[in-house]
């Protein structure tokens, strides 16, 4: 008995130190990424692979692989949300995978990090003629993240509801689209003529559906790279949105709508007109395939005759400060912005290429693609937060103060005046 | 009077080991008392790990400056916790967060000891128990992102909802319920006691199956009218089970954050601003870590008081 019970113990005893030893190993274990054949593993993280159809970043990123045997790519692959938040965490303790799929809105923070590389250097080094890019996103005149495919929010107009409210154009200029919007509104069955999403969880409805209007009039809301929001440009902005929700053409629940709410409102035809990403048109028609929409450009002021900024969002790309393989990772970099695979990934995409030689086929993609397409190239691609320092927060703030206004407890000076103050303490 | 426990180890009843070495006891007596920390030691290193080290980092964190997003971060003293609690917004997410918490747990508590007492009845027969046991459990089924959903598309101004009231005429044109700041933290915290109470109502209903029934047998005799009965039979005799789930109620609540940022992200105007969100919004929209440590050890000091009380409460019992 006691034999058993000494050997009972000495086995649990064994057990324990393995458990023990497992636990140490998993904390403490490290991966080793170049292996004894000089084949080297890059780990790109995204969100770009759940967005597109089933396996064909896959594919793309295998292309990538047969044309350059020595390196492999693990794709580390979230939801957008998710993928910020391994980022951020990622930028802040400098274990960033290789390559990373970046937002415009983060590149300012995680460069000043030193989490991400000064691509100027790499692009350099490989070699690389830059003229082809679109645009490049810089801090302190050095290129940290490389816009692969961008996507634009033109006007979606409900020309079913354009009609039937007795409206013959679609609105081009402000006049014309508050007269629209009053005309939507006043069709019944509680239709309204626009939707704006302030949903502070994610406040991009102030780049998305309220700034959109300014740099559509060829406005600014920086000078010199400061903040610049008690000008008349700015402030006409505001007090024109003001003026819509005055007029009760804006759809309730603004203060809390996200986004998904918006795109919902507009494909139910609840909402005669928005301004929305390109990407959704698939989504719009999936859902309501009988709604007849087009798109536009975003309603400039009256008398405005330069070209018009259109709002866009990017898929862009940088390369970890971290990695060891810097070189490796420019090479995935410049395979997906040569001219035929940063096409290809841009038709899967919905969206428009970053390099400004590809061309996207639209002979399978719905119409309004090839119309949009005619926009973007016509305007201006226009994202002033893009390169800023916390912009999410700066949306917020701005947020904050729209709210105020709408909601009657604050004038359009007072909140331009504090989201100044805001911005000026972030932006230095 | 309290009763030694029996002694669980059974001693061999042979002789002490026959060859024992000088060093010998003293080395086997040292290794026995430490043979329980080596089967504990992987619990000890998750602990330490995942636990322990964290909160040290983050308490450290809260007294420096520019920590995780610049290199060389500076020892600041106080000035986080100066910043934290003298800014109006964190002091909105306390209240709102004391209001969220103490009325979720209100409604919990009546919500879940009412139905506990209507499943517990000898008035419903088997099949109706099992039906309405079933019916009153689901809200606790769904995960946090379905129940923000659901709510958030009923209460939508041209929602279920406001249709329903405006059909029976309670309403003339739909309310903006969560686009509201006078609403809106009402109607996260009715989805939050929506989504709560069936844990309470499991618990008392544990509870109550659990009190002898000779006590009301005891207090018919004495002539005890049901609602004495409740009063001074099923109360007292639930007061253990109350108290715990209370405490652990606002400990839960408190750190709710995914319910409050899917519906309302703590707008609007800071309406149903939460210490959770204004923890979070620190951190990953301002990236202000430093900061946000320091609103999260005063979250963590907060809620210690209360896990006091419960362990108190857990102690005396």
């Amino acid at each position: 008995m006691a034999a058993r019970s000494t050997r009972l113990r000495r086995w649990t005893a064994i057990a324990t130190a393995v458990g023990l030893a497992a636990v140490m190993g998993a904390c403490g274990g490290g991966s080793d990424d170049a292996s004894s054949d000089g084949t080297v593993t890059l780990e790109f993280a995204q969100w770009w692979a759940p967005e597109l159809p089933d396996g064909s970043f896959d594919k793309i990123i295998n292309e990538f692989q047969t044309a350059n045997p020595t390196i492999k790519v693990k794709l580390l692959s979230a939801p957008y949300a998710s993928t910020k938040q391994q980022l951020v965490t990622g930028a802040a303790s400098k274990t960033l995978p290789d390559v990373v799929g970046l937002d415009g809105a983060w590149v300012n923070d995680f460069a000043k990090q030193g989490a991400i590389a000064d691509m100027s250097k790499l692009m350099t080094d490989a070699g690389y003629d830059a003229s082809q890019l679109a645009s490049q996103v810089q801090v302190d005149g050095k290129t940290y993240m490389v816009p692969v495919v961008n996507f634009v929010y033109p006007l979606f107009v409900n020309q079913d509801l354009l009609t039937k409210a007795g409206v013959d154009k679609v609105p081009s200029t402000r006049t014309e689209f508050l007269d629209a919007a009053k005309k939507i509104s006043a069709t019944g069955d509680n239709v309204k003529g626009w939707a704006l999403p302030l949903d502070t969880a994610v406040p991009n409805g102030i780049q998305n559906d309220v700034m959109s209007w300014l740099w559509a009039s060829g406005g600014s809301m920086l000078a010199d790279g400061k903040p610049a929001l008690q000008t008349p440009q700015v402030k006409s902005v505001v007090e024109y949105v003001k003026s819509l929700n005055d007029a009760g053409v804006i759809a309730p629940g603004s203060l809390t709508m996200k986004e998904q709410d918006k795109v919902e409102k507009f494909t139910t035809g609840q909402v005669g007109m928005v301004v929305d990403s390109l990407a959704h048109i698939n989504l719009v028609k999936k859902n309501n395939p009988d709604l007849k929409f087009t798109v536009a450009p975003i309603p400039a002021e009256d008398g405005y005759t330069g070209k018009r900024g259109i709002p866009y969002a990017s898929w862009g790309i940088g390369v970890a400060n971290s990695s060891e393989h810097k070189a490796e990772a420019f090479k995935l970099v410049q395979y997906l912005m040569d001219a035929k695979a940063n096409a290809e990934l841009a038709t899967l995409a919905n969206g428009f290429p970053g390099n400004k030689t590809a061309k996207p086929d639209f002979t399978d993609s719905d119409p309004l693609f090839k119309q949009a397409f005619d926009i973007y190239s016509e305007g201006t691609p226009a994202n002033e937060f893009v390169g800023l320092p916390k912009s999410e927060d700066l949306m917020r703030s701005f947020d904050e103060q729209l709210q105020l206004v709408l909601t009657g407890k604050g004038s359009v000076d007072d909140a331009l005046a504090k989201s100044q103050e805001n911005w000026s303490s972030v932006i230095e | 009077m309290t009763t030694a426990p029996a002694d669980p180890i059974v001693k061999p009843e042979s002789a002490p080991p026959a060859e024992p070495a000088a060093p010998g006891p003293k080395r086997s007596s040292v290794a026995r008392r430490l043979l329980p920390f080596g089967y504990l030691s992987p619990t000890i290193v998750l602990i330490v790990v995942l636990m322990i080290v964290p909160i040290v980092m983050v308490i450290s964190y809260s007294f420096r400056d520019n920590v995780i997003v610049q290199e060389n971060s500076v020892f600041a003293g106080l000035a986080n916790y100066t910043d934290v609690l003298t800014d109006p917004d964190f002091l909105a997410a306390i209240k709102n967060t004391g209001i969220f918490i103490t009325v979720s747990m209100v409604a919990h508590l009546l919500l879940g000891l009412g139905f506990a007492m209507m499943l517990n009845s000898p008035l419903l027969g088997g099949v109706a128990k099992s039906l309405f046991r079933v019916v009153y459990v689901l809200p606790w089924l769904f995960t946090i992102a379905v129940i923000a959903v659901i709510w958030r598309l009923l209460l939508d101004p041209s929602g279920v909802v406001n249709y329903v009231l405006n059909a029976l005429g309670l309403i003339d044109q739909g309310v903006d319920w969560l686009g509201s700041p006078s609403t809106a933290l009402w109607v996260v915290t009715f989805a939050n006691i929506w989504s709560g109470y069936p844990f309470f109502m499991i618990s008392l209903l544990a509870g109550l199956q659990g009190i002898p029934g000779e006590l009301y047998e005891a207090a018919s005799v004495d002539g005890a009218s049901p609602w004495r009965k409740f009063l001074h039979v099923t109360l007292p005799q639930l007061r253990p089970v109350i108290i715990s789930m209370a405490v652990l109620d606002l400990i839960w609540t408190s750190q709710q954050f995914a319910l409050i940022w899917m519906m309302t992200g703590g707008g609007p105007l800071n309406s149903t601003e939460m210490l959770s969100t204004f923890t979070y919004k620190l951190a990953f929209s301002e990236y202000e870590f430093a900061t946000a440590s320091a609103s999260a050890v005063v979250v963590l000091l907060l809620t210690m008081i209360l896990a006091f009380f419960y362990v108190r409460q857990q102690r005396e019992r």
